[in-house]
């Protein structure tokens, strides 16, 4: 079974954005594995672990910080790691998705696993574009994964507890939004040794495809309402709670 | 396994030797006899991991066997798994990988200078490096150390809850703002674990009567994780350890007292080969140099028969021995007894080398947890009070003298003792 | 080329969800503006569709569309897309049509933008990237786009209405498909349902570890409240399944939703912004649950959970 798990190096949205022209200011701004990346790989090795095969990650390299979560990656039982020499932190999704796609292509993979979405989709989520580049079904929103011979079963989530079970002939492209279980615990000894021993494939970029949007302004949300604050220390606070619940009769 | 292979021998039926004829049985020889049943490959596996190398050396004298404490209560020891190697146990497969506490006994007694020390932290790493068995509650205090920055798995900002309510000011150095005399590093337990805060509040009392200019580091401390490192997570213990001496070094103190012998251990033998060389010493060591001093404030008689455990990294891996007892026969009252396995032979409370996070691994391979096989030596004794020196003994043993029926033997940390003779209760 | 504003609609069990009402509501807008039709789309077997304001509406039926299918749904929407050439295509960016916008987008190479949160009338759409921690105004390129807006973004009401629906058969072969739909999932029985109570206090990742979520229990039982939470917090198995707020989970109108370490990302909003009285604790002061709350304190959330449980 081969198995690839497209990830995605995202700005973190831990602290505040630096805006730059009309995007995001990609030079100050720290880049981070999207979080649902972290549970797609897990279940990616989870599927593995189950029938066997090899799960190969790959990402595009958007500042040169990649190695570092591909060596996670490894750590976490992914066997092998691509990575596209980007080169370019402002790629948006379809132009990932298109790299990606391409290189893909050449892996005859039966399952790709992606997140289901990232902060920074603003043209969309690269899972389905890969499907549509390989011309494979997709399912998204994905918390269960079952392998059985030529065919998985994934339990896709709508909302409030409700779902459907789909049953799909491989190959496929799975959007995972949480994984089985939650993810593995990567030894910190075991990503260094990872990280001195690995070698990462790297592959050029190839084939364009840009989402098509021209960005005409990117900045924090103007805001229509805002909470009124309450000032002071936590207990000031406290009190202050207490007393408008009071107030309204709700402790 | 093939049996045993029978060694082959020549006996010619017609011998002449020097002009004698030794014809008959008298002039077989045996073969020399290729031991074939026996493959090295298995010591080889572990030897030829970097700082294992002395697994090799083993001759099988077995004096170590003799002094393991794993072996008092199971079936242990280096001389064993040498054995076991060579008959088909792969180390880094088997139970035995985790039972080791890294107690040293057996290194003091070796004549070829086995060192579980580094045999055991080697052997462990590669296990889980190949993604072998690893003890599920032994990851699980990985995982809290790598996310927590503590074993236990207790939120950081929590780090300093304790201090409110032991009855003095402790300052934070990053309030205090000022270079100081002492940083004390509480540690892990001393913060967290409910038993361990009594200590570090008695503690905090002592430093604060003494009129000690010390402070604490606050929510920036963090675990040493030197038995993490033991129980083979070198990975977690270098990035903590990086992150440790940065905060270290983030402040002005003359010299660093902790509660705990592994940090001791840590700080002093270990973090010194990632760059950090500063004063480092076990708070006996540093209240034993405060005697006079102290001896003043122990107005109080405590009238308890006391037996001391010797916590193996303060004694056998750091030579304090004298400084704790010191502090005991300095309490007005105390009767300090000895057990039968003391000082250099003492006996190991079974939660060095990451054992601390495999009790219930443990309990399952051995007969009897070791921190009960020592309760019950202690009880022997008839004292009344089992002193200790190291935040994990504490609960370790709280919980052994109950499970041996020795509930009327309490288990109190010097510290303990120290602060009820100062404050008389 | 057209100047239609194509909704492709979503249902479960014969219902349409509010998204798809909000999204014809806005179609409708934008129709007039450009001088095209707003268009309904329904795929499905046997709905019963005359219930939107638009200006027409086209059923696709098909048995094999019965249940939502992504790849035999792409299909039908991709054949539809390309006959009738739209100028702009609406998905919800909901569970359904996450599925299937950017597919759709690498599909006909034409532009798609998603966390949609307001499109103007030169079709210029404003999105809630980045946790919601940015607005951006994207313009796109070419004579189609996509959108897939988030819910709750516009009125419900403006698109109901009753216009009668025009039955085709699927425009392309539904035969072999790889996807085949097995069964619904339903929620599991059993726990307090968080949409019946009138008090919460809602958890988020900021909580830390599932020992925390004592505190927040505690604080709960004080305040005669039900403890819901983020995904996260679900997802790390804290709390079951039953407790999430949000666009996965449920959707709750509470009169106290008191949020402790909640970021506020548009996912969660979906499920909580209609509550009476949100009260929002994080420490950071440029969360955007901010912009939502009706009160908030930058104040650590044990801090300000432990000083009320001693006032209460
Ligand atoms: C298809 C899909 C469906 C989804 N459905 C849902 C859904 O139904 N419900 C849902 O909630 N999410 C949903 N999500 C996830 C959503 O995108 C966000 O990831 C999630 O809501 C974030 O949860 P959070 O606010 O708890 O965590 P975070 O965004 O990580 O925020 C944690 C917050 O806690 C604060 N904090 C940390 N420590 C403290 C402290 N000590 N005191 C006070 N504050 C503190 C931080 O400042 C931060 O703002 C969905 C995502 C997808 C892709």
């Amino acid at each position: 079974m081969n198995i690839v798990v497209a990830i995605k190096h995202i700005p973190s949205i831990a602290d505040d954005l630096p805006v730059k022209g009309n995007n995001v200011d990609f030079d100050s701004v720290d880049f981070v594995l999207n979080e649902f990346d972290e549970q797609s790989i897990e279940q990616a090795v989870l599927v593995k672990e189950a029938v066997g095969g090899t799960v190969t990650v790959v990402g595009v390299d958007m500042i040169g910080e990649l190695d570092g979560v591909l060596h996670l990656a490894l750590a976490k039982g992914a066997d092998k790691a691509v990575k596209i020499t980007g080169d370019d932190p402002a790629a948006d999704s379809h132009q990932q998705a298109k790299w990606l796609a391409e290189a893909i292509k050449g892996m005859s993979a039966d399952m790709v696993f992606a997140g289901v979405q990232a902060s920074n989709d603003l043209d969309g989520q690269i899972g389905p574009m890969i499907a549509a580049h390989l011309d494979m079904p997709y399912i998204g929103g994905v918390s269960s994964v079952e392998v059985a011979g030529d065919s998985a079963t994934v339990n896709k989530e709508f909302a409030g507890g409700v779902g459907a079970k789909y049953s799909v002939s491989l190959p496929m492209v799975v959007g995972v939004q949480a994984s089985t279980k939650p993810p593995r615990y990567a030894p910190v000894s075991k990503v260094r040794q990872v990280a001195q021993t690995a070698t990462i494939e790297k592959v050029a970029p190839s084939g364009d495809a840009g989402s098509g949007l021209t960005f005409k302004k990117m900045a924090p949300p103007v805001v229509t309402g805002h909470a009124e604050m309450i000032e002071g220390s936590s207990k000031d606070v406290a009190k202050k709670i207490v007393e408008l619940l009071k107030s309204k009769g709700l402790a | 396994m093939a049996g045993p292979i029978k060694a082959k021998f020549v006996e010619k039926e017609h011998a002449v030797v020097d002009g004698v004829d030794i014809s008959g049985h008298w002039n077989r020889m045996f073969e020399q006899r290729v031991i074939t049943e026996y493959t090295p490959e298995l010591i080889e596996k572990i030897a030829d991991l970097p700082n294992a190398e002395s697994f090799a050396n083993c001759y099988q004298c077995a004096k170590c066997v003799s002094v393991c404490p794993v072996d008092i209560v199971g079936n242990y020891g280096p001389r064993k798994l040498y054995r076991y190697a060579q008959t088909g146990m792969d180390l880094t497969e088997a139970p035995e990988l985790w039972l080791c506490t890294t107690c040293k006994n057996c290194l003091r007694v070796c004549p070829k200078e086995v060192d579980m020390i580094k045999i055991m932290p080697a052997a462990r790493e590669e296990a889980i490096l190949q993604g072998k068995f690893v003890p599920a509650e032994l990851q699980q205090a990985f995982e809290n150390t790598a996310k927590s920055g503590n074993p236990l798995g207790q939120p950081q900002r929590k780090r300093d809850a304790w201090i409110k309510d032991a009855g003095v000011e402790i300052p934070i150095i990053k309030d205090l703002a000022r270079p100081v005399d002492v940083l004390w590093y509480v540690g892990s337990y001393p913060s967290y674990h409910p038993r361990g805060i009594d200590a570090a509040s008695a503690a905090a009392r002592i430093f604060s009567a003494l009129g000690i200019d010390f402070a604490i580091l606050g929510k920036e401390e963090k675990d040493d994780a030197d038995s993490q490192r033991l129980a083979g997570e070198k990975g977690l213990f270098e990035m903590m350890a990086e992150s440790n001496i940065a905060t270290f070094n983030n402040y002005e103190w003359k010299e660093m007292v902790v509660t705990g012998p592994h940090e001791l251990n840590a700080f002093k033998n270990v973090y010194p080969k990632y760059g950090f060389d500063r004063p480092v010493i076990h708070y006996t060591t540093f209240l034993a140099r405060h005697l006079d001093q102290l001896k003043e404030l122990l107005k109080h008689e405590v009238n308890v028969k006391v037996t001391y455990h010797d916590p193996c990294y303060l004694g056998r891996h750091n030579g304090e021995y004298e400084a704790p007892r010191k502090l005991l026969e300095a309490i007005p009252g105390v009767e300090l007894v000895e057990m039968q396995r003391n000082r250099e032979n003492g006996y190991c409370c079974g939660g060095g080398g990451g054992g601390m996070w495999m009790d219930s691994f443990t309990a399952k391979h051995t007969t009897m947890r070791l921190s009960e096989k020592r309760a019950m030596e202690a009880a022997s004794t008839g004292a009344d009070v089992l002193a200790v020196a190291c935040p994990f003994e504490v609960s370790r043993f709280a919980d052994a003298v109950k499970s041996t029926g020795n509930e009327h033997v309490d288990v109190l940390d010097i510290l303990e003792l120290l602060d009820k003779s100062m404050r008389g209760e | 080329m057209s100047n239609d504003i194509f909704v492709i609609t979503e249902h479960m069990d014969g219902k349409f969800s509010d998204v798809s009402f909000e999204l014809v509501g806005k179609a409708k807008e934008l129709a007039s503006a450009l001088g095209g039709q707003a268009v309904a789309v329904v795929v499905g077997s046997g709905t019963a569709s005359n219930v939107f304001a638009s200006d027409s509406t086209i059923q696709v039926d098909d048995t094999a569309l019965s249940q939502f299918n992504p790849e035999a749904y792409g299909k039908v929407i991709e054949a539809l897309v390309k006959d009738k050439s739209p100028r702009l295509v609406m998905f919800g960016w909901t569970a359904t049509g996450m599925d299937l916008a950017a597919w759709l987008s690498a599909r006909l190479g034409v532009p798609c933008a998603a966390y949609v949160k307001n499109i103007g009338a030169d079709l210029t759409m404003s999105c809630q990237a980045y946790g919601g921690k940015m607005s951006a105004d994207v313009a796109p390129e070419g004579d189609m786009a996509i959108a897939a807006v988030l819910a709750g973004s516009f009125p419900v009401e403006a698109g109901q209405g009753s216009t009668a629906a025009t039955t085709m058969a699927s425009p392309v072969a539904l035969d072999g498909l790889k996807t085949k739909f097995v069964e619904a999932i339903k929620p599991a029985a059993g726990d307090v349902d968080i949409t019946a109570q009138t008090k919460l206090v809602s958890i988020g990742r900021g909580i830390g570890s599932k020992d925390n979520v004592e505190l927040a229990e505690e604080l709960a039982g004080k305040l005669g409240a039900t403890v819901s939470s983020s995904r996260p917090v679900v997802d790390a198995g804290w709390l079951p399944r039953t407790r999430q707020v949000g666009k996965s989970g449920l959707k709750v109108k509470p009169k106290l939703y008191l949020m402790l370490g909640i970021s506020g990302a548009p996912e969660h909003l979906e499920g909580m912004k209609s509550a009476e009285l949100i009260i929002a604790i994080n420490t950071d002061k440029k969360a955007p649950i901010f912009n939502v709350a009706h009160y908030g304190a930058t104040a650590d959330l044990f801090e300000v959970a432990e000083a009320m449980l001693e006032l209460l």
